[in-house]
């Protein structure tokens, strides 16, 4: 339906030439996202995410237009940095996993090698369509190209009929004859020149003769052309993996001795440290890898708790686990990997021109019982922010700093879960009792404190929202000091059942 | 008396040479002792405090008051040891229980930042644990639980606590009842026996809930190196880790600095 404009109709108005249904029939979207990037002075969608694309949103379209045309559209500040960065994380991740050439293609593609590798995936359809499943897994939208070159498989990949388009070998010509000219990896410049001639489709332009179209477009249209079709060859630059830094012993005879692996652990270490120190790394983990004569290998890991290439703290490490290795008839080759390495420059030593007692590193202590009890047992306690005293404390790792906790009576001892006391007496109905019997004992109150009062979590669990708990510090006839609460306010029965439990026990 | 004085000084030489024996020739001696800062605790001790090396302490009976009460009591030691070294001093627990809580600790003075603990899965694993912490000498002191510890164990710990200048401080914790944990004879400086006491009302106090004075311990040295034992009414650390000598009503500090109330006849005398 047509707005009323002033002036009427009359023939060759210019409101009434344009195209119509775009201005008119304003749309509203929800959930429809965009990112938008400034060029230059405009500011001009980056990407559209496809909801938005079936609304009629293109990417390199004004960001003022997007706006217009769709109300209530989801704008984002675009991110090419972190785009690249997940991409070459992918590129990295596709080089360990699932080629060993894998590349970094423009702004918005990977090329993978996938000579030789395929069918150790089930041949080339099953291996795409895995990487496909891998891609919607992560959250991605992705299409893939197989073709014989390099640039056939770009063009398959953005501009194929299907998200997975397989190209057999030879066939390039055909496969891309049909498709535009831009899906040649090509500049603005030539691809407007072939606008304006009327070129639209690569198949067109194989058909021409080559010299008039070297003179009128230089050589890039056909240098590109070429290494689709596999006549000009085109480098590959493969993201390479970096290799963590790593010791390899071999052995004339198999060592199945402590003091020879102990003597072996501190070998590897000592010819790892150099090496740590050549690149200013530092070991956070260690993994020693042993091959046994039967083939088969043992792995030991070591996380350290502060990144240091200390020889001989590392040492002391590797011997300190020696009993957890399993030699059987003897260790073949030993490994010692630096799987986690950090930054680490050249550190000062404290006191050492005062004079001072140096104080041994705490970091090394941690290290040393991290081997003996396992990483995860050796820990700080931090205060959360929650009053039910349950909820209080969270472990932190060993080198942090923790936060401290209010100043409100504690117990040194928390009972987890509160146990139920029984025949409790107290005169008020909500003042702290006179008597109690836990664990098979009576206990006669003599003082009290409280009550401090403490509400539920509402938050967390429903249950919880109107629970109430009433804490009260009581010591006994015979100096014995308890932590008791009574669930509920006495008053509401919602907030409890006036039931008493019996939560930890002071000094 | 030139006999006497003589023989002292025969006495003094004799416990020198046992005291250089008994440390194995390690110096021990860059860290002086602890004092508790309570006049008739360290009196009685020798050495006039705590010294770097091993300590035990058990409840008095196999209740969970009392254990919390020697918890507590090491924990006081240990925050105390810790300060001395400043802000950086760090105490390692060796933990074999799921029932501490740190909030508790964090009012004896032993605040978060200072402690580091490492979860053990049985006595062996805390002993061993507290020797690696002893020997590593950055602590300021070193805690464990333990039930059984042999002989051996106890020595051992003994001489690392030594070495590495450190103290450790191990909770014999009960296994059954009436098998007191410090009845066998151990390699300690000293051993202590915590029991829980009634504390003093406070004075304005009427009704049960209107509220807590000061904790108050039975603390008892049931055995110390070259001295003998004793045992005193000692009130719970504050927050800065202080014990204090439980004292009578009358000579309390909070009523030593106030003037003593006016008797009815002198105010009646003043208005005349």
């Amino acid at each position: 339906m047509l707005p009323e404009r002033g002036g009427g109709w009359r023939p060759g108005a210019r409101w009434a030439r344009e195209a119509q249904p775009q201005a008119l029939a304003l749309r509203r979207a929800e959930g429809a996202l965009v990112t938008a990037h400034r060029q230059g002075n405009r500011n001009l969608l980056a990407a559209v995410c496809p909801r938005s694309r079936a609304l009629g949103l293109e990417p390199g379209m004004p960001l003022a237009k997007a706006r217009i045309l769709v109300s209530g559209l989801d704008v984002r500040a675009a991110d090419p940095e972190g785009d690249a960065a997940w991409l070459r994380r992918l590129g990295l991740f596709a080089a360990r996993r699932w080629t060993p050439r894998a590349a970094v293609s423009g702004p918005d593609g990977l090329w993978l090698d996938l000579t030789g590798v395929a069918h150790l995936f089930g041949g080339e359809r099953t291996m795409c369509a895995r990487i496909l499943a891998f891609c919607r897994r992560l959250g991605f939208t992705a299409r893939i190209g197989v073709a014989g070159t390099t640039g056939a498989a770009h063009a398959l990949a953005r501009f194929g009929p299907e998200p997975l388009a397989l190209c057999p070998g030879g066939r390039e010509g055909d496969a891309l004859a049909l498709m535009p000219l831009a899906a040649l990896r090509l500049d603005d410049k030539p691809l407007a020149a072939a606008r304006r001639l009327g070129l639209e489709r690569i198949g067109e332009l194989v058909a021409m003769p080559r010299a008039p179209l070297q003179r009128r477009f230089g050589s890039t249209l056909l240098l590109r052309l070429d290494q689709a079709l596999g006549r000009a060859p085109e480098p590959f630059d493969p993201i390479v993996p970096e290799e963590p830094p790593s010791v390899l012993l071999r052995f004339q005879e198999p060592i199945a001795s402590p003091e020879a692996i102990a003597e072996a652990c501190a070998e590897a270490a000592r010819r790892l440290v150099p090496l740590l120190a050549e690149s200013g790394l530092a070991a956070r983990r260690l993994v020693l890898a042993l091959q046994i004569v039967d083939n088969s290998v043992q792995y030991q890991t070591i996380s350290l708790a502060k990144a240091t290439r200390d020889g001989d703290h590392l040492r002391q490490l590797l011997c300190a686990m020696i009993e957890k290795i399993e030699p059987g008839f003897g260790i073949e080759r030993l490994r010692l990997i630096a799987a986690r390495v950090e930054p680490l420059g050249a550190e000062p030593i404290p006191g050492a021109m005062a004079g001072e007692r140096p104080v041994p590193d705490l970091a090394a202590l941690v290290d040393r019982l991290a081997v003996r009890l396992g990483a995860r047992r050796i820990h700080r306690l931090t205060a959360l922010e929650s009053d039910l005293p349950e909820r209080s404390v969270a472990r932190a790792g060993p080198l942090t700093a923790p936060a401290a906790w209010p100043g409100w009576p504690r117990p040194v001892c928390l009972l987890y879960p509160p146990e139920p006391v029984e025949q409790v007496l107290s005169t008020v109905p909500d003042g702290p009792p006179r008597r109690f019997r836990w664990r098979g004992r009576v206990h006669q109150i003599a003082a009290a404190d409280g009550p401090e009062r403490v509400y539920g979590e509402w938050w967390r669990h429903e249950s919880e929202r109107a629970a109430v708990r009433d804490y009260f510090q009581v010591e006994d006839v015979e100096g014995a000091r308890f932590w008791l609460y009574r669930s509920g306010d006495s008053e509401d029965p919602a907030t409890g059942d006036t039931s008493w439990y019996l939560h930890g026990v002071f000094a | 008396m030139n006999a006497s004085s003589a023989r002292d000084a025969r006495l003094a030489a004799l416990r020198a040479e046992i005291s250089a024996i008994e440390s194995a020739g390690f110096a021990g001696g860059d860290r002086p002792c602890l004092a508790f800062g309570v006049a008739e605790v360290d009196a009685r001790l020798a050495g006039g405090g705590l010294a770097a090396g091993l300590h035990e302490a058990s409840a008095a009976a196999p209740s969970l008051g009392d254990e919390a009460a020697a918890t507590l009591f090491l924990a006081s030691i240990a925050a105390r040891f810790s300060r001395r070294e400043g802000a950086a001093g760090q105490v390692l627990w060796a933990l074999a229980r799921r029932d501490l809580f740190a909030p508790g600790l964090a009012q004896a003075g032993l605040t978060p930042d200072r402690l580091l603990y490492a979860q053990c899965r049985n006595d062996e694993e805390v002993l061993a644990v507290m020797e690696e912490g002893l020997r590593h000498g950055a602590l300021a002191a070193v805690i464990g639980e333990a039930g059984r510890a042999g002989m051996a164990s106890l020595r051992r710990l003994q001489l690392a606590a030594e070495e590495g200048g450190t103290a450790a401080l191990l909770l014999r914790r009960w296994r059954k009842v009436g098998a007191d944990p410090l009845g066998h004879p151990s390699a300690a400086l000293t051993r202590w026996r915590i029991a829980c006491a009634p504390s003093a009302p406070l004075p304005f106090a009427a009704e049960i809930g209107d509220g807590l004075g000061r904790a108050r311990w039975q603390v008892a040295l049931v055995r110390q190196r070259s001295g003998p034992p004793h045992e005193w009414l000692l009130e719970a650390p504050d927050a800065e880790a202080r014990l204090a000598l439980a004292a009578r009503s009358g000579d309390r500090p909070d009523q030593a600095g106030r003037a003593p109330l006016p008797l009815a006849a002198d105010v009646r005398a003043q208005a005349a």
